[in-house]
């Protein structure tokens, strides 16, 4: 299990990563149900398997509701004209998180009942690297994406403190929630933009 | 028979929120759910959680508990009242969506977003309310942005913001749980203070994380942004206080009651001067609602056995106030090409409710004499002045430049033409609630005391605060 745990935190480093640099966003709907893969191993540890089964067949139902939403919808030129925008920066700005969460994974370690230094630094760069996203974007399949792996990465070091059914179940409700709410804009955000008044 | 209070103030309100979604006409959509907010806050108010009833030969008992998948939903007898003033506060909105013509989509989902957060104040463990609040955030969305038109930055901020804040308290409730079982760890203390504090900062718009409030106020409905407005931070409020009466270390910080009091500060005093610099009649609101949540967490930072009053007697001052000025707002959009001071000239002579109800609104937030939210104003500004008369001075400064941007509506609503004449726009039952919105200002600000029928008994929802 160490190993597998160690290889799905490597998979998450790279989807993560390519989550950033992806401009095709059929490669990025792929890279998320990936990432959600590497999520499932990383719950094993702590969760029951029906219970990390549930969280990554709604991980992959998010990726199904957002990719199928983005087809339906017209191609057009990226929106995103915000400096800094080049994939370097980004790869740059993704070496910063990563050091940040070489640094602290083992006290946050220690801090969450010793949840494991894969787990912890699995789901510690989930959340860096998706606030990172949210940082950088303001499109909203991308916005949505990087709120959908900040969470990933919470209910994996949160996995480690909490089994309870409910707080699964609610976790699932608000990633579909969350899905469905990003569709939703994407769909409106096919529209002009709004008068400002 | 028996039946259970989650079900009765959480389901059910819930599911017939669903329900009206169906419905396409507006007049019974409004008025089925605001009859319903009205009967769930009577019932709340007057039928005792945890005691038989009998009717002849019928009893009728309502439990205050039902297990959900190994959780407990908890309504206490103690809370009837709260769950009435949340109710009857949505019910100003359900009734005022008639007039704002905007129940489709307000009603139902309000009625959904309420019953969500009556959950958040329900579940046990109580910090498992983050969870009932995020999702109380995303069924919001489609009420503030429609599908045929691009969303604005707010709403994005607003998803992003609220989203954040779950993990945060979440964290933060396990980080505490280890600083119960270990006292003397101030390390862990301190994380997890800044992590609960990040949460709250998040969920409240705690300087400077409003920027999403103006924003929303310029692309979204004003009327349903003043329900949101209303209903998350007061309940949040409350969900936090029950973090300070729930640890007895958190109550007794001095360092976390000090960075209570400057947060309040700090909101009081920026959104007071920022709405005073406006141009736009929709982001002064904002800037009012974000001083309004700043005089909440103020009323916590004070001596709880004169905060926590004080704290729920902002609640129903701020619900009033809040529907009064969102409606007045919606039609004033509704009759001129936008918000801004430059369009809004001179609405005074063609829209004379309208603007009455704006400015008389305004001047409640300001702390006005005679209007809603004087007295728990007044009643925080003493409080606040015995602790700290710098403290005092600054929240000073805040209601100034609150009671300054009312001027300066008012100065604008009044400039119109010479020979304008007047005209009102509105119709038949906006007129009415607006009349009503505003000489419920009057009462409240009047007779202070009216509200105690609701208020009396809240203190008791808490263990320690305010004993």
């Amino acid at each position: 299990m160490g190993i597998l745990a160690w290889v799905a935190v490597v998979i998450i480093l790279i989807t993560s990563v390519s989550l950033l640099l992806a401009r095709d966003w059929r490669i990025s709907i792929i890279l998320l149900a990936v990432q959600y893969l590497a999520m499932f191993i990383l719950l094993l540890p702590h969760l029951p398997l029906g219970m990390a089964s549930v969280k990554v067949v709604t991980g992959w139902m998010c990726a199904a509701i957002l990719g199928m939403t983005r087809s339906d919808l017209k191609d057009e030129d990226s929106k995103e004209n915000l400096w800094p925008r080049g994939r370097l920066f980004s790869l740059f700005a993704a070496g910063m998180v990563g050091l940040i969460v070489t640094g602290a994974t083992p006290s946050v370690n220690d801090i969450m009942a010793d949840a494991g230094t894969a787990v912890t630094a699995g789901g510690l760069l989930l959340v860096g690297l998706g606030l990172l996203h949210l940082g950088i974007t303001s499109q909203i399949l991308r916005v949505t994406q990087g709120l959908l792996t900040v969470i990933a990465g919470f209910e994996i070091i949160y996995s480690a403190v909490e089994s309870s059914a409910l707080v699964v179940a609610l976790l699932v409700v608000i990633n579909l929630g969350l899905a469905l709410v990003g569709s939703y804009l994407m769909i409106a955000s096919q529209h002009r933009e709004p008068e400002t008044v | 028979m028996t039946t259970n209070a989650p079900t009765l103030w959480i389901l059910v309100p819930f599911g017939l929120g669903i329900l009206l979604l169906f419905i396409r006409n507006a007049r019974t959509v409004s008025a089925l759910g605001g009859a319903l907010a009205v009967l769930l806050a009577l019932a709340a108010q007057f039928i005792p959680i945890e005691t038989a009833l009998r009717f002849g030969e019928l009893s009728i008992k309502i439990d205050s508990s039902i297990s959900v998948l190994g959780r407990i939903l908890l309504i206490s007898p103690a809370e009837g009242s709260l769950l009435a003033l949340i109710y009857a506060g949505s019910s100003l909105w359900f009734f005022g969506s008639l007039a704002a013509e905007r129940s489709a989509r307000v009603v139902p989902v309000g009625l959904m977003i309420t019953a969500l957060m009556v959950a958040a104040l329900a579940v046990q463990p109580f910090l498992y309310a983050a969870l009932f609040i995020e999702m109380a955030a995303l069924i919001s969305i489609p009420m503030l942005s429609s599908m045929y038109a691009a969303p604005g930055r707010g709403i994005v901020r607003f998803l992003i913001y609220q989203t954040l804040a779950m993990p945060f308290i979440l964290l933060a409730g396990w980080l505490l749980a280890g600083v119960e079982a270990s006292p003397g760890d101030l390390a862990l203390a301190a994380q997890s203070a800044s992590v609960l504090g990040l949460g709250f900062a998040f969920l409240l718009a705690i300087f400077p994380l409003y920027n999403w409030i103006p924003m929303l106020m310029e692309d979204s409905p004003p009327f349903a942004v003043g329900f949101l407005l209303w209903i998350l931070p007061t309940v949040t409020i409350i969900f936090g206080a029950g973090f300070l009466d729930r640890y007895s270390w958190i109550r007794s910080s001095p360092q976390l009651i000090s960075a209570l009091q400057f947060a309040g500060l700090l909101m009081v005093t920026t959104g007071g001067l920022w709405a005073a610099f406006q141009r736009h009649l929709g982001r002064i609101m904002a800037y009012g609602a974000v001083a309004e949540t700043g005089f909440s967490i103020l009323a916590l930072s004070v001596d709880s056995r004169l905060g926590i009053p004080i704290l729920f007697l902002l609640i129903p001052a701020r619900a009033l106030t809040l529907a009064l000025w969102s409606l007045a707002l919606t039609i004033v959009k509704e009759n001129t090409e936008t918000l801004r001071f430059s369009s809004a000239r001179g609405i005074l002579r063609n829209m004379p409710f309208a603007a009455t109800g704006l400015v008389l609104a305004t001047l409640s937030t300001g702390a006005f004499p005679l209007l809603a939210s004087f007295p728990p104003r007044l009643a925080l500004w003493e409080s606040v002045s015995r602790a700290s008369s710098t403290s005092a001075i600054w929240m000073g400064v805040g209601i100034a430049g609150l009671l300054v941007s009312a001027i300066r509506s008012l100065a604008v609503a009044a400039m119109a033409d010479e020979y304008a004449s007047w005209k009102p726009r509105e119709n038949l039952p906006q007129m009415i609630m607006l009349g009503l919105g505003a000489i419920g200002l009057f009462i409240l600000g009047l007779f202070p005391q009216t509200a105690q029928v609701f208020l009396a008994k809240l203190p008791l929802m808490f263990e320690h605060l305010g004993r």
